[in-house]
């Protein structure tokens, strides 16, 4: 079977072959891509992986039913039976009055130059990037004399084509890399033994942090941990550092899904215009930041991106929508349809972030008579029908505004809804190292159970 | 070359044009000069899924995907590299690709690495696969599904339904000549209600499966089973009072509470871990780490069961691997390469969640066998405690031992009876120290209904647990009223 190239004129074939097969509507999503991942363990090549993929998937209406389908054969033969598959199985589906394409007039006209590419993607040897791998996990490993072992240094990198055409006449392509390096030191001392993880990750190679800096972060947070013990159960001011303050930020934007929402299953139906947070809580979703890593050229529905606030001083503003959601709530799409080959549309954020505040970390802390700083959450504690949140928690004990030791084996607790009100500090050191991100977050009351 | 003609063998013949000869020039190739050992694994998988929600089945998808990947190992190193497009000239790329691991090997012979032995089991023969069903029944029994569910009770707002069929057909081959297929179908049908009444909004859920036929679901009407049980649990929450915070006494309920010993104990026991020497239970085989009452296995060859495989992604046939005997551990579960370097045998535990990914130690079927006590009597002997029947996702930290696993559905225990039922709250324990807490140990094991999946390093693949009731003597249970 001779396989075929992906392209945006063999997307627009496949939809013709659709419309000759009685499809009223129809979209394409291919994507193709190179990965490459390389860890080390103790100064020594562990596992090296490359490869390439491509996927072609179709999603295909019959008046408002729909279905949809993918492969990795990107043959003549197969792709005319994908075509005939779909279309079978859309009629076998439900009518849905809300279900279709957005219309014609709202597609992105313009596919904005995001520099979300670089060339390294194709340049960097598998040498260097070994050289990388080596470099963060010595540098973790030569911080200090307690680390006396590792689960790995990394480096990974993927270059990545999607390509999106649809029916009501959108035809578009974009190309993006992402490259990452990380390394987790474990660290033994009087009979503890912890493990953490520090990493950075960007679409530019040359914007990685150092491996010696990311080494050396790395080797402080599981310093820190060692020695951990539990607390008496206890209601206490939790401070969230950057990253856990970004899970918080994950679990509002859970809630904000539309599909969630349409579904009954979030704890913020029905709050758009309310006030869901503490006035100090302002969110912003962005898809138009240059060379960030959740920026995209138009969303998986061909709509085009927009900057938006989510949560305006603590009243909500802007849930997350795509066509379908949007329709289901009597809204707009936002411009969030999230795609995976072959799969109808969801709701994700593009960049996603709590804007940085007015206190240093430290101001932070220096404020808790008797708190917690957590550093890590483990489990999946968090119902997002009702908002009751209840996590595995570790990270540093606060008394008299300084951390003093660290502690572990302990939950925290409470619900989101009151979370989110209850935040009273927020820092200043926000931080995009990632697709969601916020600076350190400070809850005045939360349930620490233990001991 | 030795080739078994097992159905799996002569699909990738057939569909792919690749035979038995022409693999020995690529192990000849991804062998190089220096390596120890090679394989291969060929995917074909189809995987199709059918949603209902508020009434109507609105999605169906449908997906094939087929490659291969290859594998090197020269002492701990693993060279990896796959394509998506079967055929003898990319697989010589992809062998080249995955030898650049052994290039800076000094010369050496080759390490031995461990050949599987015995036979494969034959553990899902079924003559239809769920993906096969015509898609009108499983349509009609989505929509059947939400009518009964509807019908049970008038505060059901949403009921979402789907069913989700996979069919897989894997062949491995390796430089030691072995040549091993298999065809592993694998089904799954969830239920999951929202209820609401005077503005309190609450949702259950419940689910089976396994590699088995429609009739699984059908023919004894067990989809009416998962129905009732998931409005069940979303009605009790309507009035469930905060889950208390502390450490207190917790038992646990039989089934799918089994996860307490997937995230405790099993992930801890993987050898990958233990031959780095990260885990907890690091150079602790022979040690007490559980009560006498504990005995846990993970087993791989149990008839249709979701976690259960003819043979491991390695084409090792898959075991009864004695975890912990009455409280004493006992082994490791292990891939080749950890297997081959810790110099342990083979368990049939090298798992993979497709041909990208690099297989690693993984559990299939884990729980506790079955004590002595009634599960009321267990219940009688605590005063003041928590009983947790149903739960949600747990996690592990392996270095440091500790994890999580979230109840769903849970009650306090006041002298001895079932009292009020409380919302969900995590639960946090210490691996190594749970289970010698352990005080009593009901005589009612259950294996889960078929719903597990376990995440390792970015694979997930499908898993099973069981649990007779058990009694904990002291557990974190992270609730927000102290």
């Amino acid at each position: 079977m001779e396989r075929m190239e992906l392209s945006q004129d063999l997307a627009r074939e496949i939809l013709v072959m659709a419309k000759a097969k009685g499809a009223t509507q129809g979209d394409v999503v291919m994507a193709e891509g190179d990965s490459f991942f390389v860890t080390v363990r103790m100064g020594e090549v562990e596992k090296i992986s490359q490869a390439g993929e491509k996927r072609l998937g179709l999603r295909l209406f019959c008046g408002n039913s729909s279905a949809s389908a993918s492969t990795s054969d990107i043959s003549r033969q197969s792709v005319e039976r994908l075509v005939e598959d779909t279309s079978r199985m859309a009629r076998a589906t439900a009518q849905d009055p809300c279900g279709g394409l957005p219309a014609a007039e709202e597609l992105a006209r313009e596919i904005p130059d995001l520099d979300l590419c670089d060339d390294a993607a194709r340049s960097v040897s598998v040498d260097e990037k070994i050289q990388m791998a080596l470099a963060v996990e010595k540098s973790a490993l030569a911080y200090d004399a307690r680390i006396i072992n590792s689960e790995g240094g990394e480096f990974s990198n993927h270059f990545g084509r999607v390509i999106y055409a649809s029916s009501q006449g959108f035809s578009g392509e974009y190309t993006g890399s992402t490259f990452g390096h990380s390394v987790a030191p474990v660290a033994k001392f009087n009979g503890s033994m912890q493990r953490d993880y520090w990493y950075s990750s960007n679409r530019k190679f040359a914007r990685l942090e150092p491996p010696k800096s990311v080494g050396e972060k790395a080797a402080q947070r599981v310093l820190r941990r060692l020695g951990g013990r539990k607390v008496k159960t206890c209601e206490v001011p939790v401070v969230f550092d950057p990253e856990m303050a970004g899970s918080l930020l994950r679990n509002l934007s859970s809630a904000i899904s539309g599909y969630a929402l349409y579904k009954g299953a979030s704890f913020l139906i029905g709050k758009l215009g309310t006030k869901i947070a503490s006035e100090l809580m302002t969110v912003i979703d962005d898809g138009t930041i240059p060379g960030a890593l959740g920026s995209r050229p138009f969303d998986g529905e061909g709509l085009p991106i927009k900057k938006k606030l989510i949560v305006d001083k603590g009243e909500l503003r802007s849930y997350l929508l795509d066509t379908y959601s949007g329709k289901k709530l009597g809204m707009a799409s936002t411009g969030n349809a999230s795609r995976s080959v072959g799969e109808p549309p969801g709701v994700g954020p593009a960049n996603f972030y709590l804007a940085p505040g007015a206190h240093s970390p430290d101001d932070i802390i220096r404020s808790v008579k008797a708190g917690l700083y957590v550093t890590e959450l483990i489990g999946f504690g968090v119902n997002m029908v009702t908002g009751d949140y209840s996590r595995g928690a570790a990270g540093l004990w606060i008394e008299n505004g300084e951390l003093t030791y660290p502690v572990e084996e302990i939950t925290i607790a409470g619900n989101l809804k009151q979370i989110f009100q209850d935040i009273d500090m927020i820092g200043n050191d926000l931080e995009m190292r990632g697709r969601i991100a916020a600076p350190t977050v400070k809850v005045s009351r939360m349930t620490v159970a233990g001991d | 070359m030795v080739e078994e003609k097992l159905p799996a063998v002569s699909f990738f013949d057939r569909n792919f044009g690749i035979q038995g000869h022409d693999l020995e020039k690529v192990f000849a190739t991804a062998l190089g000069r220096k390596a120890d050992y090679a394989d291969l694994y060929f995917e074909y998988r189809r995987n199709e899924g059918v949603s209902l929600e508020e009434g109507l089945v609105k999605n169906c998808s449908q997906s094939t995907a087929n490659g291969v990947g290859v594998r090197v190992l020269a002492d701990a190193k693993t060279g990896y590299a796959y394509t998506d497009d079967i055929t003898i000239e990319n697989l010589e790329i992809a062998a080249r690709t995955a030898q650049y691991i052994a290039q800076n090997r000094p010369s050496q012979l080759p390490a031995a690495v461990s050949q599987a032995r015995g036979e494969a089991h034959d553990l899902y023969p079924i003559k239809t696969p769920v993906n096969d069903v015509a898609l009108e029944k499983k349509v009609a029994l989505l929509y059947e599904i939400d009518k009964f569910a509807r019908g049970l009770d008038a505060r059901v707002k949403n009921v979402l339904v789907s069913i989700g069929a996979e069919y897989k057909v894997i062949l491995v081959a390796s430089s030691q000549g072995m040549v091993v297929g298999d065809i592993q179908p694998l089904t799954r049908l969830n239920v999951t209600c929202i209820v609401e009444e005077n503005g309190n909004r609450q949702v259950g859920s419940f689910g089976g499966g396994g590699r088995v036929e429609f009739g699984f679901f059908v023919d004894g009407k067990d989809y009416e089973r998962y129905a009732r049980e998931a409005v069940r649990q979303a009605v009790l929450n309507l009035s469930a009072e905060d889950a208390p915070a502390g450490t207190m006494d917790v038992v646990l309920g039989p089934g799918w509470p089994g996860i307490l010993l997937h995230e405790a104990i099993g992930h801890g026991l993987e050898g990958d871990f233990n031959r780095k020497k990260t885990s907890a239970f690091s150079d602790r085989i022979g040690h007490r780490v559980a009560s006498e009452l504990c005995t846990v296995v993970d087993d791989g060859t149990i008839p249709s069961r979701r976690g259960s495989l003819n043979v491991d992604d390695e084409g090792t046939p898959t075991h009864r691997t004695v975890l912990i005997e009455k409280g004493i551990l006992k082994g490791y579960l292990q891939d080749k390469l950890n297997a081959g370097l810790m110099k342990m045998p083979l368990t049939g535990n090298g798992r993979r969640e497709s041909y990208a990914h690099i297989p690693m130690p993984r559990m299939t079927n884990t729980f506790m066998l079955a004590g002595e006590s009634p599960p009321e009597d267990i219940l009688r002997s605590v005063k003041k405690g928590l009983y947790a029947v149903s739960f949600g996702g747990g996690q592990v930290d392996i270095t440091s031992g500790k994890f999580v696993f979230s109840a769903s559905e849970a009650y306090l225990i006041e002298d001895g009876k079932v009292a009020k039922p409380v919302k969900g709250a995590t639960l946090i324990g210490n691996g190594p120290d749970v289970l010698t807490r352990v005080s009593m140990v009901g005589a009612d094991l259950k294996l889960d209904e078929g719903v597990g999946t376990c995440g390792k390093d970015g694979q997930s693949v499908p898993v099973g647990v069981g649990l007779p009731t058990i009694k904990i003597d002291g557990l974190t249970v992270g609730g927000t009223r102290g």
